[in-house]
């Protein structure tokens, strides 16, 4: 049932809960049940998503590193706060905690790509390779 | 932890050179489950996920269970601020964790195994799948030799609790991660149920050269109650963040400062936000279980860093990571994280901080779980080391 809510954000981000009702009968669970588990897992939930989904790490190491300053550029660059998805649908900013990257603080994750040794300069750079394509 | 720079992780053929698969026939074809047992029993190989149950106690529970269906689980759910150890295993040497898997699924005679990769590692999916088909493509499974061992990758979906054994579990039970009432382990009932082996990445990585170079080859190195070596993943203040691997009972400072080249240390959490906080003045401790270790987590901090800042961005990750389920935790960590927030401004008195002790007592004695009995270590520990940090802040009158 993950597996059928991973592929129902992967096939249509921008409408997470109009599935759920369709997930749980197919599982035989009741919505709040698939609710219960969308909401627990922090790449899964039940917001819209855009096209790439940027997660900012917020943990200790990436934050000793200046990850407030990387949280900040994006906000400033795509006009969103954390948790919300550009009007064009094509971002979706969230923090997250802890991905694993502390040898290249501070880090972010594009989809599943990982970025870091980030500056605001360079997250300004990646940003612009994602929107030059389409 | 050999491999890991001389093979290309793409291709089995650089693996099977060097030796890779030799321990699994030796496994498979020279000995009984039992004696695999026997020598991972020997080698006082212990877990390395930061819990450090003896590995081959664990096996031997499992493989006298009643139950025939048994399950291994790799937890590859790796997800202890600061460590990135078992990444570096997974994307440079999948073929021993591979190899490691298939020697525990004989020792229990499990069927089915399971790689539980958190999802923030699914870019290495591929790989591990890769690696899994060069080795069946290979043989090493379902043949007059070996047995047939189904080994399927299952990704995580982002929650640090779920390197918990009973609540990786449960996730893979397509379930919120919630912890389970121990006991029953999973030795006797884990996945559906049954008889399950969870075991960490690094741990599995470790079982071919004890099989392929004996128990006393491990056994020999490392301390009395700490053998072999322990891969450590080192971050924060450092000049050279990275992964290293060094025999058991080394020195931090070692590590820390000859190694990673930090500076100005001042302060180191071994094990990571959950680990113990060290400061300078014990710098020289060896790394063993019995001393600090952890998973293998090292955030070196230097001068610069506030204590009580450190104790607030560590408490709010286990308070936003806390599955719920118990009380002692779900609670303890938002009555830390508020006091500590209010310390930071000003508004906490001596009682609200002394209170904190009673509640972070509790925690570690009565939490279902490592992250609740861990979750105020943090706090505990710069309290202790550095109480001019707290003093100065807390409200006078």
């Amino acid at each position: 049932m993950i597996e059928a809510l991973r592929k129902a954000k992967r096939e249509d981000p921008g409408d997470i809960s109009g599935k759920m009702q369709q997930i749980a009968g197919t599982f035989g669970l009741s919505e709040s049940e698939v609710y219960s588990i969308a909401t627990f897992y922090h790449f899964l939930g039940v917001q819209p998503e855009g096209a790439h989904v940027i997660r900012v790490c917020k943990s200790l190491p990436c934050h000793f590193k200046d990850g407030v300053k990387i949280l900040e550029t994006l906000k400033e660059q795509l006009a969103v706060e954390e948790g919300q998805t550009t009007h064009d649908r094509k971002f979706s900013l969230e923090v997250v905690n802890c991905i694993g990257a502390c040898d290249i603080s501070p880090a972010i994750m594009i989809d599943e790509k990982v970025y870091g040794s980030l500056t605001p300069e360079k997250v300004v750079a990646v940003l612009a390779e994602y929107k030059s394509v389409d | 932890m050999k491999h890991c720079r001389e093979i290309d992780a793409n291709r089995i053929s650089t693996y099977e050179e060097r030796g890779g698969f030799q321990a699994l026939k030796k496994a498979v074809s020279k000995l009984t489950p039992g004696d695999v047992v026997a020598r991972i029993k020997e080698s006082q190989l212990k877990g390395r996920g930061g819990a450090g149950f003896p590995t081959g106690l664990k096996w031997e529970l499992t493989a006298k269970q009643k139950e025939k269906e048994r399950f291994v689980i790799c937890n590859a759910d790796e997800g202890e601020p600061g460590t990135f150890k078992d990444r570096y295993i997974i994307e440079h040497d999948p073929f021993s964790l591979i190899e490691g898997i298939l020697i525990a699924c004989y020792a229990v005679s499990a069927c089915n195994a399971f790689i539980y990769l958190r999802v923030e590692y699914s870019r290495f999916a591929p790989l591990l799948e890769n690696a899994l088909e060069a080795v069946r493509q290979r043989g090493y499974s379902g043949n007059d030799t070996f047995p047939k061992v189904n080994i399927e990758v299952v990704l995580g979906a982002g929650a640090y609790v779920c390197g918990e054994e009973t609540a990786l579990i449960e996730s893979i039970e397509d379930k919120r991660g919630e912890v389970r009432y121990k006991p029953p382990f999973p030795v006797s009932a884990g996945l559906d149920d049954k008889p399950t082996v969870v075991n960490n990445v690094e741990t599995l990585m470790n079982v071919p050269r004890i099989i392929e170079n004996g128990a006393d080859w491990f056994a020999r190195i490392g301390t009395e109650r700490s053998k072999g070596t322990k891969v450590f993943s080192v971050c924060g203040d450092v000049e050279r963040p990275g992964v290293y691997e060094l025999v058991m009972g080394s020195s931090l400072r070692e590590l820390v400062e000859t190694i990673a080249g930090a500076q100005s240390v001042g302060m180191v959490q071994v094990g990571g936000l959950s680990g113990r906080v060290v400061p300078y003045s014990g710098i020289d401790v060896p790394l063993t279980f019995d001393t600090v270790l952890g998973a293998g987590a090292i955030i070196v901090h230097n001068r610069t860093r506030d204590p009580v800042e450190v104790a607030l961005k560590s408490t709010e990750f286990f308070l936003e990571e806390s599955c719920g389920k118990c009380a002692p935790c779900r609670e303890g960590t938002q009555a830390i994280y508020q006091t500590l927030l209010a310390l930071m401004r000003g508004k906490c008195s001596h009682v609200a901080l002394g209170a904190l002790k009673e509640i972070a007592l509790a925690m570690s004695l009565s939490s279902m779980c490592g992250l609740g009995q861990t979750a105020p270590n943090a706090f505990m520990d710069t309290l202790r080391h550095f109480p001019q940090a707290y003093e100065s802040r807390v409200a006078k009158g």
